[in-house]
């Protein structure tokens, strides 16, 4: 018996091993953009109150880490690939958690870092252990300490206003003097570009969550656990002016909860790894704010809990379904 | 979020009749695409020239062939003996002449020796062959006396394997047992593989074949308790069921339709709210499971005495001309079932034994199908579209919807490098390849192939 004709003349048919249908709805490329458009209030909301200065900071700054990223997959005769859009957000991520005044040689330092000792030292996307970002800031935060430091953020007579304002946490370590909370919700406060406002914070890490891009057990983590803190603090100075709402509104906090500390590469992997890395951020954000020399300890508190990622992962390895 | 506010088909309590939530923790939902074979009423192929019986068609020994060349076989009789406890016996599908034996590949690679049998003579056909096989009445009430080690001795010589997919032998299942006394008795119409609707047909054409198999095989293994699990997007399968069952003590548990809801293990726990411990078996919570076909087949043995000789196939998907569900011999060339349902479209890019999710790619039209065999889907190049390969982001996604609670990208990448320590503590023999994870990824990466390479690994050093 003749084996029957099974194909049509100009039909290819490919084999491969199971599953043979996929979900195109997420794609890393996808998450990168979605990332971005969760940015875009936080963006918006820098060059609404820092004028020029967040577009020239921003602009630098993506530049920076894009050519950056271009050079080092060249060093390291690897496939270039900025279609993945992550250098753009470690470009955008770096660039708001910069002063509005700082020099235009930081954003550069900043990104190349980033990009070069962040990332691509590692091994590109997926591979790096701290958060790129992060560690382009960490460096230009020690090598440039003047600039990055609290006078760092002042612009005299600049033209705009809260240029000339000492930021708010800055104002709480030197002087305990506190700031009232509203003009913190909404942005109108000197600090770095993507920092001041909570609101447009919280408005793209709704979408992320909305997207599922980000985990929310990291932000329910860090606030829940900065929130726990900053309680225990108001029971322990009374009075004082600043209370747990300035904690959660003030500084980086909202800005690294939504966008920093959810990096996925740099962050556990199971639900119950990420409650810890949230928990474990938050409490030394505020540790580091109530005891430390600096005014802020977002960066350090991420980079620190970055470190310990893969010990969480091991830590929490689930428990299989039936499993004791 | 308005559908919150909808009525759910489980918010009616009556039918809400079994203890468990109606579903598992984690899946997926990949589109169902069944409306292209769900309202195809069952066909049956015509007799084809020959049948091919590869000789191991079930989990366990191969069976021995009884018959040699030349000789003349009729429909039903007994060619194959599964000797050893965990095997089956093969049944000729057609009367026929026995020809040389030879090699046949199945769809998921195996090679091994089959008897041949091409047809002579009257057949068993059309409407007649379903009458017998499904149709007519099925008059309960004397075999409720039947001892339970007769049920079991008459599917052992029936050939009779599971229909579901895994094709594990069905009487070392559905057997009384004093050390695991059996309290549940769980059929399984989940059909959770998208496209495939063989089931679905089953339920809604032979309700009655299936509430009697279920009543024998509640009493094959002295369960108290009967369910049938369906999942929600089959709510006809579900009515036709319920109205075969009515006063006969088989519950229907109507579920919520998730992938891999058909997976015994999560079918357990969406019925029953009770979880297998890792690496048993349900027989270790008291618990049988089979299929919706094969209870069919269980009754259609010991009620009229035939044995496992035909079953249900769906072909279907967009690359297929006319999608159908097809009642076929055993052993048919699976080309035969393209042809007979119009061919490939000329966007067809693979056809598949089985499921999408976990059914094996094959080009070879000459290919039986087996006794395990729940349908043929043909792809085109659009549903066959796959997220471009680029690298872990460790996103989490496939931990999301693990239905084991693993960590696949942790065994992937344990397998990837060898690391078998690491990938026996992150549990990889507990992962059962249903695809879920692979599906989701949003780096496209080749999870289930490494972690089925892992596997692979870790049971060669087990042997050595």
């Amino acid at each position: 018996m003749t084996p029957a004709p099974l194909t049509a003349a100009d039909t290819t048919l490919h084999v491969a091993p199971s599953p043979h249908v996929f979900n195109m709805r997420m794609t890393v490329t996808r998450m990168m953009i979605d990332v971005l458009l969760a940015l875009l209030p936080v963006v918006l909301a820098a060059i609404y109150f820092f004028k020029w200065y967040a577009v020239k900071q921003l602009l630098i700054c993506l530049i920076a880490a894009v050519c950056a990223e271009a050079v080092f997959s060249r060093l390291r005769a690897r496939p270039l690939r900025l279609g993945d859009m992550s250098a753009v957000v470690t470009g955008f991520i770096l660039g708001l958690s910069l002063p509005a005044s700082a020099p235009w040689y930081i954003g550069v330092i900043g990104s190349v870092v980033a990009l070069g000792v962040g990332k691509m030292v590692f091994g590109g996307l997926g591979m790096n252990l701290f958060n790129p970002a992060m560690v382009g800031r960490a460096f230009i935060m020690i090598a440039f300490a003047g600039k990055m430091a609290a006078s760092g953020y002042l612009v005299p007579g600049s033209g705009v206003d809260i240029l000339s304002q000492a930021t708010p946490l800055t104002l709480l370590k030197q002087s305990g003097q506190s700031t009232s909370l509203v003009p913190m919700l909404i942005g109108a406060t000197n600090g770095s570009l993507g920092e001041t406002s909570a609101l447009a914070c919280l408005l793209g890490g709704m979408y992320l969550y909305w997207r599922k891009v980000a985990a929310w057990e990291i932000p329910a983590g860090i606030f829940l656990s900065a929130l726990l803190v900053g309680l225990v603090n108001d029971f322990l100075t009374p009075g004082s002016g600043w209370t747990f709402a300035h904690h959660l509104t003030g500084g980086a906090l909202c800005f690294g909860a939504f966008f920093i500390a959810t990096d996925p590469v740099t962050s556990p992997l199971t639900p119950t790894g990420k409650w810890i890395f949230g928990l474990g951020s938050g409490t030394l954000v505020m540790v580091l704010r109530l005891f430390s020399g600096y005014p802020e300890g977002l960066m350090f508190a991420v980079l620190l809990m970055n470190a310990v990622t893969p010990l969480i992962n091991r830590w929490t390895i689930p428990r299989p379904f039936g499993g004791a | 979020m308005l559908s919150i506010f909808r009525k759910s088909p489980l918010g009616d309590r009556a039918l809400r009749q079994f203890p468990g939530a109606g579903t598992f923790a984690h899946g997926v939902h990949p589109p169902q695409r069944k409306e292209m074979s769900a309202d195809a009423p069952i066909e049956i192929v015509p007799t084809p020239g020959k049948v091919i019986l590869p000789l191991q068609q079930h989990i366990g020994g191969p069976c021995t062939p009884l018959v040699k060349a030349r000789q003349k076989v009729t429909f039903g009789e007994m060619v194959g003996k599964g000797e050893v406890h965990v095997s089956a016996s093969l049944h000729a599908p057609v009367a026929g002449i026995v020809q040389k034996e030879a090699m046949a590949t199945l769809a998921n690679g195996r090679h091994m020796p089959a008897i041949v049998i091409k047809a002579d003579g009257e057949q068993l056909a059309g409407q007649e062959l379903w009458d017998k096989l499904y149709g007519g009445l099925w008059p309960q009430k004397s075999y409720q006396t039947l001892a339970p080690e007769k049920i079991s001795a008459e599917i052992h010589n029936a050939g009779i394997v599971g229909l579901g997919g895994a094709a594990f032998p069905t009487h070392v299942k559905i057997t009384p047992s004093e050390q695991k006394p059996i309290q549940a008795l769980i059929v399984n119409g989940c059909e959770c593989e998208p496209y495939l609707t063989t089931d679905y047909r089953l339920m809604v054409e032979a309700p009655e074949a299936i509430v009697a198999g279920a009543r024998l095989a509640a009493r094959a293994v002295g369960a108290k308790k009967a369910y049938i699990g369906i999942e929600n997007n089959k709510l006809e399968a579900a009515a036709a069921l319920r109205r075969a069952a009515a006063g006969a003590g088989v519950r229907i548990a109507v579920l919520k339709t998730k992938y891999p809801q058909g997976s015994e293990k999560h079918l357990i726990k969406a019925v029953l709210n009770r979880e297998v411990p890792l690496g048993g078996l349900p027989s270790d919570i008291g618990v049988a499971m089979t299929n919706v076909a094969t209870v069919t087949s269980v009754a259609r043995r010991v009620m009229r005495g035939i044995p496992l000789t035909h079953r249900v196939v769906s072909v279907t998907g967009g690359g297929i001309v006319e999608p159908k569900n097809l009642l076929v011999p055993i052993g048919i060339p699976m080309g035969r079932l393209i042809e007979y349902c119009g061919g490939l479209k000329k966007t067809a890019a693979r056809i598949i034994a089985g499921g999408p999710m976990m059914g094996f790619a094959f080009t070879n039209p000459d290919i039986p199908v087996t006794k395990g065999t729940s349908g043929i889907t043909v792809l085109d190049h659009e549903e066959i579209r796959k997220v471009e390969q680029s690298v872990c982001v460790r996103c989490g996604q496939c931990v999301d919807v693990c239905p084991m609670n693993l960590v696949p990208t942790r065994l992937a990448m344990a397998s990837r490098c060898k690391d078998l320590n690491l990938a026996r503590k992150y549990n990889i023999m507990a992962c059962f390849e249903c695809g879920c994870c692979a599906y989701s990824c949003p780096a496209g990466l080749p999870l289930v192939q490494n972690i089925r390479t892992g596997k692979a690994l870790l049971a060669a050093e087990g042997r050595n």
